[in-house]
């Protein structure tokens, strides 16, 4: 099953330019702002970004945090560097310390949480500072297991890899010649030390991504997951987070009162007249 | 007054959730048979919920699945009308409903017309029935329509001139919100909309809605049964869960039919013929050769 995963990179790279192109265009803004964090998916989004308009309109933003780990930050700037881009760094400690003083101490979970959206904060207001859209960062592993912020990492105007598997950015990413050191290093959301994903989500990545897209994309069921090697308890395991996690995948729920309601029999695409 | 009791069960399916809705389907039969019921209908997609999207192949039950005959064996009690998400041959998923009796699957009626337009979207998900057919029921000649069908005026007449004498409407009706003076508006629509069919074909008619929401949609409940005389004998309150009896007296139909003999009188030939040619028409079909 392990070949359902692989991606023509050049294709697949020509592919999310030009809809990162289009995309733009129609909206009438010029430029994209992302946050930077170091890791291989903000890495790759921007990457196609630079690649669809040109480094000058994308705008790279360090948005370090206290304990953010120094590698990170070289991290970030590496793939800066290497797709030509300046970057601005906001270090959010103040805008966290200042969260903490009003609500106590609220653990780390809620802490990370916080962090992802003060991070959202930050690139909402440069993107209407810069008439730019605001550049998505998760890939399709994280959406569907839910492993993602809502209103936080997940807040975008337009995610140039949702649709792409972890193990398929990684090969995006090596299509794309970003730093070896971004590519090598263990994925993390780096919330607190030493966190990595592998860890929270109790699989590998690679484990992870065949499953999913034996399950998802190909619509087997548990006989042949489990034929294919998957254990039942991974399996339920992987099912039930994407079952409990629908919710950060749509938009809020809206109470029918009207003959025309709003993601009901209110609908247009969303390029209406653009 | 020679009446058959029927229960008209305005439930909440669990959406999703055979399982649970199974268990609230035997509860509910032994509620209403408890009650002196000879029949419980219950709503559309009663065991499945409606909002399934995706979920339409994974709740799929073919007609033999064992989900299906415990709800046959429950309908040694009293029988049950109850509707399901079919696997049909070829994989194809119909919206059905099944009037259960005596232990068996006596009647099965698959939703002719799936709405797909507005805030409804079935034809991506199910596919059509092709058949209009009642069946000799233990309380009378009875036809199943589900929701839309019944929408489309020549499914109940068809009905009635077959032989129908009980049309049963179980429906997933959401509504469009409330208005000063008609309420839940689902449940005004619905009132007029039976009546005239009641009236018109001379049956009887068991409307049988559901109640709760799935993602916003407010499903409107308001069953009611209306007498051949366009009447209405029954109703249950709009968006509130409830066990609503009717007293199904087979001699209203032979009564109505009597001071309106509408069936007797009507022209099938005539029917026919217009048909036929308005058929050519729509579709742009030749004339046919004589």
């Amino acid at each position: 099953m392990k070949d359902l995963l692989a991606i023509d990179g050049h294709w697949t790279a020509e592919l999310l330019t030009r809809f990162l192109r289009v995309e733009l265009e129609r909206t009438g803004l010029r430029d994209f702002v992302v946050g930077l964090s170091g890791g291989i998916d903000s890495a790759v989004s921007t990457a196609l970004a630079a690649r669809a308009v040109g480094p000058d309109r994308v705008h790279a933003y360090l948005l370090p945090y206290r304990q953010s780990s120094a590698a990170s930050i070289d991290d970030a700037l590496e793939v800066a560097e290497n797709l030509a881009l300046k970057t601005e760094r906001v270090d959010i400690s103040p805008m966290i310390d200042g969260f903490e003083e009003a609500s106590g101490d609220v653990g780390r979970h809620r802490l990370g949480n916080v962090m992802a959206r003060a991070r959202m904060t930050i690139l909402f207001d440069r993107s209407l500072k810069r008439n730019a859209l605001v550049l998505g960062t998760s890939n399709k592993t994280e959406l569907l297991l839910g492993y993602g912020t809502l209103h936080g990492d997940l807040a975008s105007a337009l995610n140039p890899i949702g649709d792409l598997y972890k193990t398929q950015v990684l090969a995006l990413a090596e299509f794309l010649e970003l730093p070896e050191s971004v590519r090598k290093k263990p994925p993390s959301a780096d919330l607190w030390p030493d966190q990595t994903d592998e860890d929270d989500l109790g699989f590998s990545y690679e484990r992870i991504d065949r499953l999913l897209i034996a399950m998802i994309d190909q619509r087997h069921d548990d006989e042949v997951l489990i034929a294919a090697g998957f254990e039942r308890s991974m399996i339920d395991d992987v099912r039930q987070r994407i079952v409990r996690t629908q919710f950060k995948r749509m938009p809020p729920v809206i109470g029918k009162v009207s003959l025309r309601t709003i993601g009901w029999d209110f609908r247009y695409p969303r390029a209406w007249k653009s | 007054m020679d009446g058959v009791r029927a229960a008209l069960a305005q439930i909440a399916p669990k959406l999703g959730d055979i399982d649970a809705n199974l268990d609230l389907h035997l509860e509910w039969v032994a509620k209403a048979a408890d009650q002196g019921a000879r029949l419980i209908c219950f709503p559309e997609l009663s065991l499945t919920g409606y909002h399934l999207l995706d979920q339409v192949p994974e709740v799929a039950l073919p007609t033999d699945h064992p989900t299906l005959k415990r709800l046959a064996d429950a309908s040694r009690r009293i029988d049950i009308v109850a509707g399901f998400v079919e696997q049909g041959a070829g994989y194809k998923f119909f919206n059905s409903a099944g009037y259960f009796s005596g232990g068996e699957l006596c009647h099965l009626h698959r939703k002719l017309y799936l709405p797909t337009y507005g805030m409804f979207q079935e034809g991506r998900e199910f596919a059509e029935g092709q058949q209009v057919r009642h069946f000799d029921g233990p309380i009378g000649p009875t036809g199943l329509l589900i929701c839309e069908d019944l929408w489309h005026g020549s499914v109940p007449w068809i009905l009635a001139q077959q032989g129908a004498e009980i049309l049963i409407v179980p429906s997933n009706s959401p509504t469009r919100g409330a208005k000063p003076d008609r309420g839940v508006t689902s449940v005004d629509v619905w009132g007029s909309l039976l009546g005239v069919t009641a009236q018109f074909q001379t049956c009887w008619v068991i409307f049988v809605n559901r109640v709760g929401s799935e993602d916003g949609l407010i499903f409107g409940g308001g069953s009611m049964a209306v007498n051949p005389f366009g009447v209405r004998v029954a109703s249950a309150p709009a968006l509130e869960e409830s066990l609503t009896m009717v007293d199904i007296d087979a001699g209203s139909v032979r009564r109505a039919r009597t001071a309106y003999p509408l069936l007797r009188d009507e022209r099938l030939d005539l029917a026919d013929r217009e048909i036929q040619r308005i058929r050519r028409l729509r579709y742009d079909l030749p004339d046919e050769e004589s």
